[in-house]
């Protein structure tokens, strides 16, 4: 069963730990690993993986930078411990199966980010918020991309790069 | 964040028996559960909790992630999402209180990850008690006094708060299973257990440490919420400094049985002002058999504000209280149910 695996067995208060053997699925790959329990999912896919796609920008699950899918359902992955991670995760490189998903592709169309930090957790929530079926008008799209920041201020023209890929993300 | 030895119990039997000594308070307790993680993990970052062990319970949980009813409750199992339960259409359709003050809370991503049982022990969002660097704060550390006094305490709470805390309870979903009567299912040590979720939390007091009830080991399995047909007539006010994603500065929950203008029963619950989730008891007896006009509300909203107590920056909260719980009977008693 993906993922897993248990800290050794020794449970002595102040057990110092060794490495944990992690079995993560990630974009259709299944990956063997070894990590220090403390390893979120964003320092797995960034450090051990190569994946730095997905951002670290607050680190405490207020920024949603790190936004990516596990089984499905967008989660912040910097409050995701690696070694709890029982479903198929997906991130940023892993959306557009080689080509440019239509959100991806939306957000060039409409200009949708200035700096781009923030652009792959917006992407990941945009597909999960459209999927979820919570893209109904613009407010309902508001609504829902609140745990997503953009310190550039590229709000409206997400919220237009959401509007232009919902029809294709139904469908993709 | 500090080293700590992970497990995964199969069963909340062997999960129980992870239990950290009853001397430590819940967050120097060096056994820690894990549901959703989006307090816990935090609050480990912050090293505002050095747990030695985290048990993850999502495995046991499992069997705890149904919604059902009947004609007597609702019964929400403890390990159910936030986002579950807000887009359950039979919740949404009879107790839009519940929906909203799921829904009104954290972030999507947030939402899908958080459980309703680690929802309900969310920790406050105190700025004293979140960063260590600070020594005063007694819920932390014991007897280190409380920093917030006459600190920055313009989100604190007003009521149910002592001389050693004044940290505003943050939560939303627990105003609704307050005002609601639940019931909440515990699986301890020796034996499962249930009692009125009015009385799992506690004040501060001179034990601001303490939070709830819940003995080491304990876990939550569930809500029950006992069949109120005017739940209906329900909704979850949240007003805050920006409009999504943020904690209540003050909050209402409130289910009305109206005759016509009159008052049948009010529920009230009251969040972002209170030190814990805080039912309105006086203020559902102002208006009990009265008509549902201007003074009648006003006079619920004093009632529900008498013994408020502010700290300087937070004396606007007390006011703001009282608003929000006036509009929220407004909008309750123009629904169309």
């Amino acid at each position: 069963m993906p993922g897993h695996a248990l800290a050794p067995s020794s449970s002595a208060p102040g057990f110092s730990p060794q490495g944990v053997a992690v079995r993560l699925e990630v974009n259709g790959k299944s990956h063997a690993l070894t990590l220090d329990p403390r390893t979120t999912l964003l320092d797995a896919l960034r450090e051990q993986l190569g994946l730095t796609g997905s951002k670290k920008g607050c680190d405490h699950g207020q920024c949603g930078a790190c936004t990516v899918h596990i089984g499905g359902k967008r989660t912040l992955s910097c409050l995701t411990l690696a070694v709890s991670v029982q479903k198929p995760v997906t991130t940023i490189e892993g959306l557009g199966n080689g080509a440019l998903h239509p959100m991806q592709q939306a957000f060039i169309d409409q200009d949708a980010f200035q700096c781009g930090y923030c652009t792959p957790g917006q992407i990941m929530s945009a597909v999960a918020c459209v999927h979820e079926g919570h893209a109904g008008c613009d407010s309902e799209i508001k609504e829902y991309m609140s745990g997503n920041l953009c310190r550039c201020g590229a709000y409206p023209n997400i919220v237009k790069a959401i509007r232009q890929a919902k029809n294709a993300t139904e469908k993709h | 964040m500090r080293s700590f030895t992970y497990h995964r119990p199969a069963k909340f039997a062997d999960a129980v028996k992870f239990t950290a000594s009853a001397a430590l308070s819940p967050t120097e307790a060096s056994v820690q559960f894990l549901a959703g993680g989006t307090t816990i993990l935090d609050l480990m970052k912050l090293d505002t909790m050095r747990p030695e062990q985290l048990v993850d319970l999502n495995e046991a949980g499992k069997e705890y992630r149904s919604i059902s009813h009947d004609r007597d409750e609702l019964r929400l199992g403890a390990f159910v999402t936030m986002a579950d339960a807000a887009d359950d259409p039979f919740i949404r359709e009879n107790y839009p209180m519940v929906a909203q003050s799921l829904e009104l809370a954290a972030s999507p991503q947030i939402r899908n990850m958080a459980t309703l049982g680690g929802n309900v022990l969310q920790r406050t969002r105190c700025n004293y008690f979140r960063d260590p660097s600070w020594p005063a704060c007694n819920k932390r550390d014991r007897g280190t006094g409380c920093a917030a006094l006459e600190g920055v305490n313009r989100k604190h709470a007003v009521l149910g708060t002592s001389h050693n805390c004044i940290a505003a309870y943050a939560g939303d979903f627990a105003q609704s299973l307050i005002a609601l009567d639940a019931i909440v299912e515990i699986i301890g040590k020796s034996d499962a257990r249930q009692l009125a979720f009015a009385d799992l939390h506690v004040a501060p007091g001179d034990k601001p440490e303490r939070e709830t009830v819940l003995a080491p080991g304990d876990i939550i399995a569930g809500f029950r919420i006992p069949h109120l047909p005017f739940a209906r007539r329900s909704l979850y006010l949240k007003i805050r400094d920006r409009e999504s994603f943020e904690f209540a500065l003050a909050s209402a929950a409130v289910a009305l049985d109206l005759d016509d203008k009159k008052v049948r029963e009010a529920r009230i619950a009251l969040g972002g002002v209170a030190t814990r989730p805080w039912r309105a008891r006086e203020a559902e007896a102002v208006l009990k058999s009265k008509t549902l006009n201007d003074d009648a509300m006003r006079h619920a909203a004093e009632a529900a504000f008498a013994q408020a107590k502010s700290h300087g920056q937070n004396d606007y909260k007390i006011e703001l209280g009282r608003r929000t719980l006036i509009r929220a009977l407004r909008q309750a008693a123009a629904m169309e149910v």
